[in-house]
């Protein structure tokens, strides 16, 4: 579970942390992923990594369709997107026959294991890397770091939002896969809201901007909740009370998180106050 | 049938309406979407609901109180959670707005639980006729607060000093500062009355459905917002007026496919985000360096 929250966590870090755009359901794209890879291996009886990237596919078509309308503008209008978006696919989800309405699937083969989600974060990772050392991962901070010098650049920077978005979804695709063959049974309360709150709770406490920021976060986030139970079950119940609190102090207090990204604008920041500018 | 319909749609339309305004003042000026709006607005309907059943006050009273309540609410959220954001970059406080969503919800979850109350004012509900058609006495009370809130909020905006300091503020906020206005103030005052209409909104909503629950902010809030960016997010107008038509589209849509009627709003939202960003009555708005 470790695994596969840290490759959700650093799939949101690509859109949050590198790209700076608030995504606010993150885990309905795991959803989509998951329910489209265990609709293809009940049904179409696909094997399992087919499913998964197949699955992948389809949550990353959805980020698209998404992204276009609502990341040619400011970022702010994806927050509020994504938010609605997560309870109509959830809506939908509870309403379909196919997908087995409140009561989710069933009977799905267990075949992931630790083995598996680990391979799976590492070729998660490895690849992240490789696009955040290209042009294009280049062109994500750009973005994050002022959006209109980007676009003064010439950056298509609703080209590069869109992908960024895309990219990210198809993570968490991959991650939903894992998870429905893991857990074997999946319905839509596993991908709601407060879900996406969860991980985005990872990526800011680990770190925006940074990818083993994000795994340390989804190690947090996962382990915590455990821990609060052995000590008192009433908090681990109320834990979205700390979740939003930790939201706001970490914005204020560290909002680079437990292990900072490198970023421009903290460097340069000392330079610039002395100039008086904002 | 239709007439009635109709009717139910500028209702509800005319408290989306008025949960607009606090989004779009607030984003007017710090262009910040205030997540936490929607919890505004469902704690004021148990600000009101505990001051009518509890305490027993008249519900005008009951009303004026939860406006207050949420006022307050509003300017602590402003202080604590986004004023020390105020120059950092865009995502921080848009994160720390939805940590106090978060953090709201679910300290009200563990208050007052999960079970929805229903809300009974003791106001003697009758209903007209007009021909075929029947008015309650709850949708006009509902609609006259509302354009009361509304004409009083346009008067505040437009005839007084705190109303120029406000569009002032809202124009260039360093400008506006040069000339001698206070904008923390400024700023507090916005949350204040966003916060206020916000309120009102969660009492009159809880009175119509009877019903008050710690996640009713969810959906309207979040049509709140799609009624702000409808309208013009930025305009006070805009926002009255996205309000009623998002009201009127969701009532006439539910009656052809009521299982997915608040998709409709959603729908609203991606069209005008496609087609005309800037919202009906909004101005194009120039970014500024």
């Amino acid at each position: 579970m470790i695994m596969i929250n840290s490759i959700l966590a650093v799939s949101l870090n690509l859109v949050t942390g590198y790209t700076g755009q608030l995504s606010l359901g993150h885990a309905t794209f795991m959803g989509i992923g998951a329910y489209a890879a265990t609709l293809l291996t009940l049904q179409l009886g696909f094997p399992f990594l087919a499913s998964i990237i197949l699955g992948a596919i389809v949550a990353a078509i959805f980020g698209f369709v998404i992204g276009v309308p609502t990341l040619r503008l400011k970022g702010d209008y994806l927050a509020i997107a994504t938010l609605g978006f997560g309870e109509i696919t959830k809506n939908i989800l509870l309403n379909l026959e196919i997908t087995g309405g409140p009561m989710g699937l069933r009977g799905i083969p267990k075949v992931t294991n630790i083995y598996i989600a680990t391979t799976a974060l590492i070729l998660v990772i490895f690849s992240l890397n490789r696009i955040m050392n290209s042009r294009v991962g280049k062109s994500f901070i750009a973005i994050r770091e002022d959006e209109l010098a980007a676009e003064a650049m010439g950056i298509n920077t609703a080209k590069f939002k869109i992908l960024a978005f895309t990219i990210g979804a198809f993570y968490a695709g991959i991650a939903g896969g894992l998870y429905a063959f893991l857990f074997r049974y999946i319905n839509p309360k596993d991908f709601n809201f407060m879900n996406s709150i969860e991980i985005l709770c990872m990526v800011v406490l680990g770190g925006m901007g940074n990818t083993y920021g994000a795994i340390l976060g989804a190690f947090i986030i996962t382990v915590l909740p455990e821990l609060l139970r052995v000590v008192s079950p009433v908090i681990a119940q109320y834990r979205m009370v700390l979740y939003g609190l930790l939201l706001v102090i970490m914005m204020i207090v560290k909002p680079q998180g437990i292990i900072s990204g490198s970023s421009l604008s903290n460097k340069l920041k000392p330079k610039l106050s002395e100039k008086g500018g904002q | 049938m239709f007439f009635e319909q109709l009717l139910n749609g500028l209702t509800l339309g005319s408290t989306y309406s008025l949960i607009a305004l606090g989004y779009t003042m607030v984003y007017g000026i710090l262009e910040l979407i205030n997540f936490a709006h929607s919890e505004i607005y469902m704690i004021g309907a148990f600000l009101g609901l505990v001051m009518v059943t509890v305490y027993k006050l008249p519900f005008a009273l009951a009303l004026l109180i939860s406006m207050a309540g949420s006022c307050l609410i509003g300017i602590t959220i402003e202080k604590a959670a986004y004023k020390p954001l105020r120059k950092s970059t865009r995502i921080a406080p848009l994160i720390s707005a939805i940590g106090v969503s978060i953090f709201l919800q679910n300290a009200v979850l563990m208050l007052a639980g999960p079970q929805a109350r229903p809300f009974k004012t003791g106001l003697n509900v009758s209903s007209l006729r007009i021909g075929s058609l029947r008015i309650s006495s709850l949708q006009l009370l509902i609609l006259l607060v509302s354009v009361v809130l509304m004409i009083g909020l346009h008067f505040l905006i437009q005839k007084t000093k705190l109303g120029q300091a406000m569009r002032a503020t809202a124009q260039d906020k360093e400008a506006a500062q040069l000339m001698g206005i206070k904008i923390d103030q400024v700023i507090s005052f916005t949350f204040a009355i966003g916060s206020a209409l916000g309120g009102a909104a969660g009492v009159l909503v809880g009175v119509y459905f009877d019903s008050v629950d710690p996640m009713m902010g969810f959906f309207p809030g979040l049509k709140g917002f799609v009624a702000a960016v409808l309208g013009g997010i930025g305009s006070i107008p805009g926002a009255m007026l996205g309000g009623l038509l998002l009201g009127l589209a969701e009532m006439l849509g539910a009656v052809y496919m009521s299982r997915y009627k608040d998709a409709i709003a959603f729908a609203v939202l991606i069209f005008i985000l496609l087609l005309k960003p800037t919202g009906l009555l909004g101005r194009k708005m120039q970014e500024k360096v």
